[in-house]
């Protein structure tokens, strides 16, 4: 048996598998076990190493071959398959409680393994297609058989599909610029086509408009999902290739440009998200802005550079299935998710809109949740590097944190003598209780995460060491 | 010799396989082009290209057509399916075709001097494709025309990727982006027409 067989081959047929269950309740538990399991195996059974079980013997062998190149999923990435496949197990046991279609499972589980494949794949140049093809998955998710599809989907469809020909390409020019690293102009073309590459794959500013479109027009939670699974893979996927080519990490006027480009997405997602009267719409700025701050913290010219990014990444995947779950279930019951129309919604819903103000507040650094340890880490980073850089996260962070004031407004906003009452059933009820308790245990005790991040930075041989 | 003019004419296939379906309102004819396009650039491919390797462009690039083609043959709607973008006229956007032309005429020389040895059919055939892709994508927001958009920039792209990569498994990968670009598309049809038929 090879890891990539057990982590990619085997949800990838359970996912095909799950969509012939018919019932939404074993789908999602199927769904969400497999992934569970996943999750467990890759943090208590290491890659590449004989174990004896008694009298027998078995060892998971890090790579296979295919089409002449080879899936790799080495004992490094043990940890990062545990997050990926317990992050999705979370999501997955909610998609009964957010009221998504059967399918989400099956296809998410699939989506879920074509990305691992993204991070198996070498050479990692490869990644761009199965990214895409991952993105292509999510459509079915995006767009219900009876739904005229909007703005945003195709749009999504456009910038990621613009993405595979520029990455693929500055992949051969990067090679170039190895043969012959004073080649200035040759070196600028690959830097270009890269960072092009990338702002269309991470939806970096101006390409984030169809972020809001998606999450304004689209099912919350999928949209949601999908501003967790796609952005977690490109900056792993982003890493790589700082890790490999020496000459992007040491180029001052490189890392300033990422720099400069994660600023800007925390200060314009953050300023967007203070003005809007939509939940959805919020939730699509807070996680352009949080895309922002992983993007800071890759440009940030310290060792712990690798940590606080998966630092933010795991934070960021709990707020998001917690802020997107509590909106699913808002959303059944109201049609609309506009202000006007959420108003005094935490009477009826108080678990739901509870987690929909932890998880905005937690995107905002909020001390005792789990947005708040990454974010200090990051600040602290920042700061030895220039205060301008402080001030202007401070703003955009400010502007997340007006849009969290202004939706906890709306929601207490009911009229007088409206009765409290628990309108969430029990599994909604169960599944918004874990998150905001996982919310705060990351925020008061960020060392349970130390088993992951102590082995991630093994992954690269390089950057961050 | 002769595989140099066949290039060339490849080239002339594919400005107006590609003008045309810039201009062109029936979807039935701008799918024939599409598929007259991949014709050509499955020849631009077998420069670099053993036959079999190239053949696999041909075949994905004529099945995406084909899945596109009976998605939309199944649909009940208007054939004149009116544009919601501005400008739309059909001078305007042969005169975007023309700029296009220009363009990849313009900087086709250089590429090859940067990169030598990619051959000039190869380099102006590709970049009129990504050119006329892009400009297609400008001008329109019909979910037919986005895919057919998409899918002649991915086939620019690739003609000129097939010079300096031959590995089986990114041709692999890319025709299956190719193949699921027009499933997707397909879908967003049959999607967008079921709305409009329960509306």
């Amino acid at each position: 048996m090879s890891a990539p067989a057990v982590w990619i081959g085997i949800p990838f047929v359970a996912g095909a598998m799950i969509l012939f269950i018919p019932r939404v309740r074993f789908a999602t538990l199927a769904g969400g076990i497999v992934a569970a399991l996943l999750a467990l195996i890759a943090m208590f059974v290491p890659i590449d190493t004989a174990l004896l079980l008694g009298s027998f013997s078995f060892k998971i062998s890090a790579s296979i071959q295919i089409l002449g190149r080879s899936l790799l999923l080495g004992a490094a990435d043990g940890p990062l398959l545990a997050l990926i496949y317990g992050t999705a197990a979370l999501w997955f046991f909610g998609t009964e409680a957010a009221g998504v279609a059967n399918r989400f499972t099956s296809l998410g589980l699939a989506i879920i393994s074509l990305l691992v494949a993204s991070i198996a794949v070498e050479p990692f140049l490869f990644a761009a297609p199965i990214l895409e093809m991952a993105a292509l998955l999510i459509i079915p998710l995006l767009v219900l058989p009876y739904q005229k599809p909007g703005r945003g989907v195709l749009r999504f469809l456009i910038h990621q599909t613009l993405a595979v020909p520029f990455i693929l390409f500055s992949g051969w020019m990067l090679a170039g610029v190895e043969a012959s690293p004073g080649d200035i102009g040759l070196t600028t073309q690959a830097g270009i086509m890269l960072g092009m590459g990338f702002a269309f794959l991470l939806a970096i500013f101006p390409l984030y408009n169809w972020i809001p479109m998606l999450t304004e027009e689209t099912s919350p939670y999928v949209a949601g999902f999908l501003l967790w699974a796609l952005p977690a893979f490109t900056v792993i996927f982003a890493l790589g290739f700082l890790d490999r080519y020496t000459w992007l990490r040491t180029t001052p006027a490189l890392s300033n440009a990422i720099q400069t480009a994660g600023l800007v997405m925390v200060v314009s997602g953050g300023l967007f998200a203070a003005f809007q009267r939509h939940l959805g719409r919020i939730m699509g700025y807070t996680s352009v802005a949080e895309t922002g701050l992983m993007i800071l913290a890759m440009g940030l010219k310290s060792a712990f550079s690798v940590e606080i990014t998966f630092l933010l990444l795991i934070s960021r995947g709990l707020e998001l299935a917690i802020w997107s779950l509590g909106v699913s279930i808002i959303q059944q019951e109201k049609d609309s998710l506009r202000f006007s129309a959420v108003r005094g919604m935490i009477r009826s819903y108080p678990l739901a809109a509870s987690a929909l103000l932890l998880a905005s507040l937690s995107a905002t650094g909020f001390p005792l949740l789990a947005g708040f340890p990454p974010r200090l880490a990051l600040w602290e980073g920042i700061a030895s590097q220039s205060p301008n850089l402080v001030f202007w996260m401070l703003a955009g962070l400010m502007g997340l944190l007006t849009s969290a004031i202004r939706t906890l407004a709306v929601l207490v906003m009911a009229p007088e003598y409206t009765p409290w009452k628990f309108s969430e059933n029990w599994i909604q009820g169960i599944m918004l209780g874990v998150g905001m308790i996982g919310l705060l245990i990351l925020g008061l005790f960020p060392q349970v995460m130390h088993p992951f991040l102590s082995g991630l930075p093994a992954m690269f041989e390089h950057f961050g060491q | 010799m002769f595989a140099e003019i066949v290039s060339w004419i490849a080239v002339a296939v594919i400005l107006i396989a590609s003008a045309g379906m810039l201009i062109g309102r029936d979807w039935r004819l701008n799918l024939g082009l599409l598929a007259l396009q991949y014709m050509a650039a499955f020849w631009l491919v077998t420069r670099h290209w053993p036959l079999g390797m190239a053949s696999v462009k041909l075949v994905t690039g004529w099945m995406a057509t084909a899945a596109l083609g009976m998605t939309r043959l199944s649909l009940p709607q208007d054939d004149n399916e009116p544009e919601t973008s501005w400008p739309r006229g059909q001078w305007f956007r042969l005169f975007l075709a023309g700029i296009i032309t220009l363009l990849a005429a313009a900087a086709a020389p250089r590429i090859e001097a940067a990169i030598p040895g990619l051959g000039m059919p190869v380099v102006a055939g590709s970049l009129l494709l990504i050119g006329m892709g892009l400009i297609h994508l400008g001008v329109t927001s019909q979910i037919l025309r986005v895919i057919s958009g998409l899918l002649t920039i991915l086939t620019g792209f690739e003609i000129i990727y097939a010079a300096v990569e031959s590995s089986i498994l990114v041709a692999g990968l890319l025709a299956a982006v190719n193949m699921g670009l027009a499933l997707a598309g397909s879908y967003l049809l049959m999607a967008n027409s079921s709305s409009e038929g329960s509306a």
